[in-house]
């Protein structure tokens, strides 16, 4: 393997220490803003933005368990799941409420926030208990066990009045929107790249790198491990409940193995330990079928071809995770971020996003 | 009484299935330290084998002795040549690379095999579960009181094929050379490569093994349910894999013992507690025993040396 890139933080800069981790936040919310406003009259298409935005959020957060830390998570859809259904009872027990002293929108969006948190942190709990058992064992032992989990889940939500068993959740109010989903897209890039640079992010690559020599030289692996694990689960939640405020109805088909698969797949294809490989990897296999499909559509295969886009998908999936790992096992970047691999037009100066 | 008795014999049963399947996962491991992930699938891929061989019998012929024998046969030997492409192609390229990276080609050979089953293009089957034939006509073997307790005949068979083929594996592993050779390149493969063993011919016998008893535990287990499916293999193998841990992974008592008591566990949480909680006991289970015993109940945990 290759030495990850660890950026090295510049020292100088007009912007004071202390307001330098919020700018990128106050930086991105007007440009959110005027992305919000230009999506409002193309509901398809800020459907499928949010879509989008959902799964590079998987795809990035994973990456910090599977790519930074080189353990091997594949139930990333079950903390989905824990958020999406949190989220998704606590908004339909809250509907009817509002704030007086807000105007009903802003309330609701107070609320939609609040249940977004309270689902990134139920899931955050569960990766933990997950988690703690398996990260104190070599790293395969977490594949089976979040597969499991996953599964757990899946039971649980069946067998729960409360969560609308295999039916599903219907009703969850619609809150969310591109323009906030894209702002936790943005939190969670904004968190990972944070890590990679710090020095938390270093253990978590030394630990990728070669374990036992980590804990030589003092990393307290099982801590690292867990606690990447929850920070990871904790985003899956977010991710989990965001989806669960724009689609019309959750039912566990939708956090299934197949999904978890999917964010897997993206993750790899990006290169692990590459967030922007995560984040290209995500959105171009999240429109490539739609893509598909409306070109199937258009050139007329009698929706036949259309439908088989979805079923083809997996076996896909499968083949091309082999052939990675057979012909180029560090994905599109390897552990590169996208700026490192592009020919150098931009000047180096403007490197580093966080 | 009689209840407990009559799941009693229906989690032996279905744990002996479990045992034969987590058996492979447990000589796969021992060999190449690597979670075969596709082996419930390559089992799964067994089953159509047999099913589609058992139809091309006829209904007279596949339901005598001899016709059984040929359906598992085919099955096994069907297997055996599958899991001898998939460690050629896919893991022995990758034997010298990180470990994750053989798990990942093994979890996207999974998925290749349970959802490319699942399309209904060309031979392949399709998504939808289809009956099983009945190769064991379904006869009471042994019934006591006023049906209290009932012992198909099936469950007798599969138990004794399944103990014929532990017996037998038992045998091969600790008294042949054959067996020799494995053990030595579970123990360390590159000083058995140095003592003549040939190690490339060893794992891959050893993966043509594996795959074939569970062909043989999936056709066990098809007849069980009588139906088969293309997920069939992702739940079994699951299964299975978490019997071969709770014995302790690697062991090959373990995973009998493993098999038998998940087989049990989860029979009798059916029976006593809510049948539709089944999927989650056994993984519930699991990560009770890597917090209470990380090894397994037979099985140890060594430091990693460098």
């Amino acid at each position: 393997m290759e030495t990850p890139a660890i950026p090295v933080p510049e020292a100088r800069s007009v912007v004071p220490a202390s307001l330098r981790g919020l700018l990128p936040v106050l930086l991105a919310l007007p440009v959110l803003a005027l992305f919000q406003w230009l999506m409002s009259d193309a509901p398809f298409a800020s459907y499928l933005l949010s879509v989008v935005g959902v799964n590079i959020i998987l795809a990035v957060s994973l990456n910090i368990v599977n790519g930074m830390t080189g353990q091997f998570s594949i139930g990333h859809a079950g903390f989905m799941a824990v958020g999406a259904y949190i989220s998704g009872v606590l908004s339909l027990n809250l509907k009817d409420i509002a704030l007086s002293f807000l105007p009903v929108a802003v309330s609701d969006q107070v609320f939609f926030v609040l249940s977004l948190l309270v689902g990134g942190l139920a899931a955050a709990l569960c990766g933990f208990l997950v988690g703690l058992p398996s990260l104190r064992l070599r790293g395969d032992y977490l594949a089976i066990v979040t597969l499991g989990f996953g599964e757990i889940i899946r039971v649980v939500v069946q067998n729960t009045d409360a969560f609308g068993r295999a039916l599903g959740l219907s009703g969850i109010p619609q809150t969310s929107s591109p323009a906030m989903v894209y702002f936790f897209v943005f939190l969670t890039v904004l968190v990972a790249r944070r890590i990679t640079g710090s020095s938390h992010g270093r253990s978590l690559w030394a630990i990728r790198e070669d374990e036992v020599a980590a804990e030589a030289m003092g990393v307290d692996t099982t801590g690292y491990k867990v606690r990447a694990f929850v920070i990871s689960s904790f985003f899956a939640g977010i991710a989990g409940a965001l989806f669960a405020h724009f689609v019309p109805i959750i039912n566990p088909g939708s956090f299934t193995f197949v999904k978890s698969m999917e964010i897997v797949v993206m993750v790899v294809l990006g290169g692990l330990g590459s967030t922007t490989g995560a984040i290209v990897a995500a959105t171009f296999l999240t429109l490539l079928p739609e893509g598909l499909r409306s070109l199937f559509t258009v050139l007329g295969a009698e929706g036949s071809l259309a439908q088989k886009v979805d079923q083809i998908r997996m076996p896909v999936y499968g083949l091309l995770l082999v052939v990675l790992m057979l012909a180029r096992p560090q994905g599109l970047f390897g552990t590169k971020e996208i700026w490192d691999v592009l020919p150098r037009w931009i000047p180096r100066k403007r490197r580093g996003l966080a | 009484m009689a209840q407990l008795l009559q799941h009693l014999i229906n989690g032996l049963a279905a744990g002996t299935i479990y045992a034969l399947v987590a058996l492979g996962y447990t000589m796969v491991y021992g060999v190449l330290k690597l979670i075969n992930f596709a082996h419930g699938d390559v089992m799964m891929v067994g089953v159509y084998m047999g099913y589609a061989t058992a139809f091309a019998l006829g209904r007279d012929m596949r339901s005598s002795l001899v016709g059984v024998a040929v359906v598992f046969a085919v099955a096994m030997l069907g297997c055996a040549l599958l899991g001898f492409f998939i460690e050629r192609f896919a893991y022995r390229p990758l034997r010298e690379k990180p470990r994750l990276t053989a798990l990942i080609t093994a979890i996207g050979i999974s998925f290749a095999l349970s959802y490319g089953f699942q399309l209904d293009i060309g031979f392949l089957p399709g998504a939808a579960p289809r009956a099983f034939p009945e190769v064991i006509a379904p006869v009471e073997w042994l019934v006591i009181g006023d049906r209290d307790v009932v012992v198909w005949n099936w469950q007798v068979i599969s138990f004794g094929i399944a103990v014929a083929l532990m017996v037998g594996l038992q045998y091969l592993v600790f008294r042949t050379r054959f067996g020799q050779a494995m053990r030595a390149v579970s123990w360390d493969h590159r000083v058995a490569a140095l003592m003549g063993i040939p190690t490339d011919r060893v794992i891959a016998l050893t993966f043509m093994l594996s795959s074939a008893l569970a062909a043989g535990a999936g056709l066990l287990y098809a007849i069980k349910d009588t139906s088969v499916s293309p997920l069939m293999g992702l739940y079994v193998g699951l299964k299975a894999f978490v019997a071969a841990v709770i014995g302790g992974i690697g062991h090959v008592q373990g995973a009998v013992v493993g098999g038998l008591v998940l087989g049990l566990v989860e029979e009798f949480v059916v029976g006593y507690a809510a049948s539709t909680w089944r999927d989650a006991v056994a993984f519930g289970f699991l990560i009770l025993v890597l917090l209470v015993k990380p090894g397994g109940l037979f099985g140890r945990v060594t430091a990693e040396k460098v």
